[in-house]
């Protein structure tokens, strides 16, 4: 007879990624399972890299925003204004109140359709065969066409500018939004309905993937991941900017911090962003959206600034080092999918394979947000 | 018209035209089947589905299986040359060999078999050899994983579905399909036994593989299970296996708890009818495991076993059990549906108590009353 103690047994490595359906783009998972369980996990990254930091060093201040929008793809608006803020805190350029009131619309209705990719992917991940991701992407699909209407693009808008927006929103864009936030509200309640109060969901999703409050502010986590921890840190309230003060709304937070509570924020958020945007369609007011004395070429003075904005998926930093003239001497991203992504081990060692993917999911990641 | 029971007198002759039957209905099911599936799928999720093949696009399938017939049949070159191409038809087999003994009218089968009964669920349960051969031959991680969850899962659940139809049986008093069937000829079975009927539906789920419980295929986790490394016309029998399993499962279910071909409360039903009817009920079944696929999240591994081993077999026995009593001390009938219903109310008291979720929200916050404060109280994990 031989015992248990006796048969030699071997852990085995897997190879989850890159080109994996729930690794959310290339990303590389190497777990280390003891049969179902996970013993050990080593993320690898940086297959999206593509030196857009380094590239931003030899473009003027303007040409700089295209880098921008490839960073999070999915929250293409927030990290526009995260630069445009950090080249108008380094000029010293007003924003023109219209233009305010265009970017914080954009930028709400960008985190809605962010949102709702995320609910539609992790149902994916939890094996929800396509309908989340339909139910997700129908609604993302009515916010798209209106950014399409306004930007011409659907992807990389570019549509911010240092001091301002390029162009100004079309004559029916308040009407548009209007009939579609009804829509969005719809699609929520479906979506709730779906989810939310389903058993198998919160099987699979609660108790799972939990951070501590500890843990999760020395990782660096930001955003929906903070939250979910029962952190009220929100840049919009509490390093505020742009015009943010104008508008009522409250920050969700969770109780537990696990994958149930960050799905459960990231929906809560989708409805504080419909509150924003109802607010600011009724302020919208009329006037120019570029300062009036703008120059023709930007020239920066010898400084260094940092500007963050509360992203989709957490703080999204943008520090830039001039030593003067029209180029940015070295442009750091802070990016929040990095941050978040680095709690990963600590959340899924312990769990089994089909955890590891929620809780991946969970995090919301996009890779070229941490590769950048 | 081609009756299945045709005889010839000659007995290769017999077998070969009921092969030829079965390959055929089998062949036109299944693509009639993935049609189905994609178009109500496509329903569920706002999406159109197939359009551009052929009129709503029903020539899809078929060029779907074209594309297969013509695609490279891959072997990784690590692979265990003879367990892998083995595999395919130890999958494929017990499916087809399962229809032999199922009755499509009274009149109409390959072969009425007297234990057929105990001949389909011996058959079917021979599918997970196939799988756990394909896992460890394919020399993939993922293939083996999703083998040995196969393996798990199938054998777990084969239990359940088996005890499901040993009360069946118990209470007709016969293994026979026909029997069984004929014995509802004006109740259904299932109002006698609800809680058996209601078992044979989680694990016929189950022995699908299709949502909650596609574990050992499941796409987010192990791509495909034991599948991933086949391609061409070895996939595509793969998938016929598994459409055809929906059919007879669904089938299978119609015919012992539905009533089969009977009309409800005695009436008589000619041919065409039976055929009408054995249909109608089949279909009911499809679309729910077609419904129940594309609504639910997957489980898993371990909720989907204390889930077999804690409460379905326990409560297969209960039924067994409660049948066995009216059945020793020749209690009517009527007491099978209070002990039965009586059976599945605990059944959903025992599934409530063990899946309820406390609805639970998000605590909304103004603003940040103390910024950089640290909340006092340590957070507890639960849920």
């Amino acid at each position: 007879m031989v015992t248990e103690q006796q048969l030699e047994t071997l852990d085995i490595n897997i190879n989850m990624g890159p080109q994996h359906p729930s690794t959310h783009g290339v990303f590389r998972m190497v777990l280390t399972i003891d049969g179902e369980r996970i013993v050990d996990v080593e993320p690898h990254i940086g297959y999206m890299h593509r030196g857009g930091e380094k590239l931003s060093e030899t473009m003027d201040f303007r040409q700089c925003i295209g880098y921008q929008d490839r960073t999070d793809y999915l929250a293409q608006f927030m990290n526009e204004q995260a630069y445009c803020m950090a080249v108008e805190k380094l000029i010293g350029l007003e924003v023109p109140e219209r233009a305010e009131y265009i970017r914080v619309l954009l930028c709400e209705l960008n985190r809605i359709t962010s949102h709702f990719m995320f609910v539609g992917a992790f149902g994916i991940d939890l094996g929800s065969f396509g309908t989340t991701f339909t139910y997700g992407f129908r609604e993302r699909e009515f916010i798209q066409d209106i950014f399409e209407e306004v930007t011409g693009e659907r992807l990389m808008y570019g549509y911010f500018r240092p001091g301002g927006v390029v162009w100004d929103l079309p004559p029916n864009f308040v009407q548009r939004v209007r009939e579609v936030l009804p829509q969005t509200k719809q699609g929520l309640h479906d979506l709730d309905m779906l989810l939310t109060s389903n058993e198998i969901f919160c099987a699979r999703t609660r108790g799972v993937g939990i951070i501590s409050v500890e843990d999760a502010i020395s990782f660096g986590l930001s955003g929906p991941m903070l939250r979910a921890c029962g952190v009220p840190w929100d840049l919009r309230k509490d390093k505020q900017y742009s015009i943010y003060d104008r508008f009522d709304f409250d920050i969700p937070v969770g109780q537990y911090g696990d994958v149930y509570d960050r799905y459960l924020v990231r929906m809560e958020e989708i409805r504080q962003s419909i509150r924003i945007v109802e607010q600011a369609l009724a302020q919208l007011p009329e006037g120019p959206i570029l300062p009036e004395k703008l120059p023709r070429k930007l020239r920066a003075p010898v400084a260094e600034v940092y500007a963050a904005v509360e992203g989709a998926r957490g703080e999204y930093g943008i520090y830039v080092v001039s030593k003067g003239g029209d180029k940015p001497y070295r442009l750091k991203i802070r990016s929040p999918s990095f941050c978040n992504l680095s709690a990963l081990k600590r959340m899924t060692v312990g769990n089994y394979i089909a955890d590891a993917v929620a809780i991946l999911g969970s995090v919301d990641i996009v890779l070229c947000d941490v590769d950048r | 018209m081609l009756a299945l029971t045709y005889d010839v007198g000659n007995i290769w002759l017999d077998s070969l035209l009921g092969l030829i039957v079965i390959v055929l209905m089998m062949t036109l099911t299944v693509l009639m089947l993935i049609y189905v599936e994609r178009k109500v799928s496509a329903r569920m999720q706002q999406r159109l589905g197939p359009m551009r093949v052929g009129p709503y696009g029903i020539l899809q399938t078929t060029a779907d299986m074209i594309k297969l017939l013509t695609k490279e049949d891959l072997r990784p070159a690590g692979a265990d040359r003879w367990t892998f191409e083995i595999a395919v038809f130890a999958i494929f087999v017990p499916t087809f060999l399962a229809f032999v003994a199922i009755p499509f009218t009274h009149d109409w089968a390959v072969s009425f078999l007297d234990l057929g009964l105990f001949y389909i669920v011996a058959v079917t349960g021979l599918s997970f050899v196939g799988l756990v051969m394909a896992g460890w031959a394919s020399d993939n991680k993922y293939a083996l994983l999703g083998g040995m969850r196969a393996a798990a899962q199938l054998i777990s659940y084969e239990i359940p579905m088996v005890l499901a139809l040993l009360a069946v049986s118990m209470v007709t008093g016969s293994l026979s399909i026909r029997d069984i069937v004929m014995f509802q000829g004006r109740v259904p079975l299932f109002v006698w036994q609800p809680l058996a009927f209601f078992i044979y539906i989680v694990a016929a789920l189950a022995e699908l593989e299709r949502q909650p419980f596609d574990i050992p295929t499941a796409e987010s986790e192990v791509v495909g299970g034991p599948f991933i490394e086949y391609s061409g016309i070895r996939w595509s029998m793969f998938m016929l296996a598994a459409y055809t399993n929906l059919f007879i499962y669904s089938l299978l279910g119609a015919m012992i708890f539905l009533g089969g071909w009977n009309w409800p409360l005695g009436m008589s039903a000619g041919l065409w009818l039976q055929i009408l009817l054995t249909f109608v009920k089949t279909s009911f079944l499809i679309l729910f495991f077609i419904w129940v696929r594309f609504t639910l999240p997957r489980l898993r591994i371990d909720q989907l076993m204390s889930y077999c081993w804690k409460v379905l077999i326990p409560l297969a026995f209960l039924q067994v059990f409660l049948n066995g009593l009216v059945l020793v001390y020749k209690w009517p009938d009527g007491i099978l549906l209070i002990t039965s219903g009586a059976g599945l109310l605990l059944a959903a008291y025992v599934i409530d108590r063990a899946v309820r979720v406390e609805t639970r929200a998000v605590r909304l916050v103004p603003a940040n009353p103390q910024r950089a404060a640290r909340p006092a109280a340590p957070v507890e994990a639960g849920g």
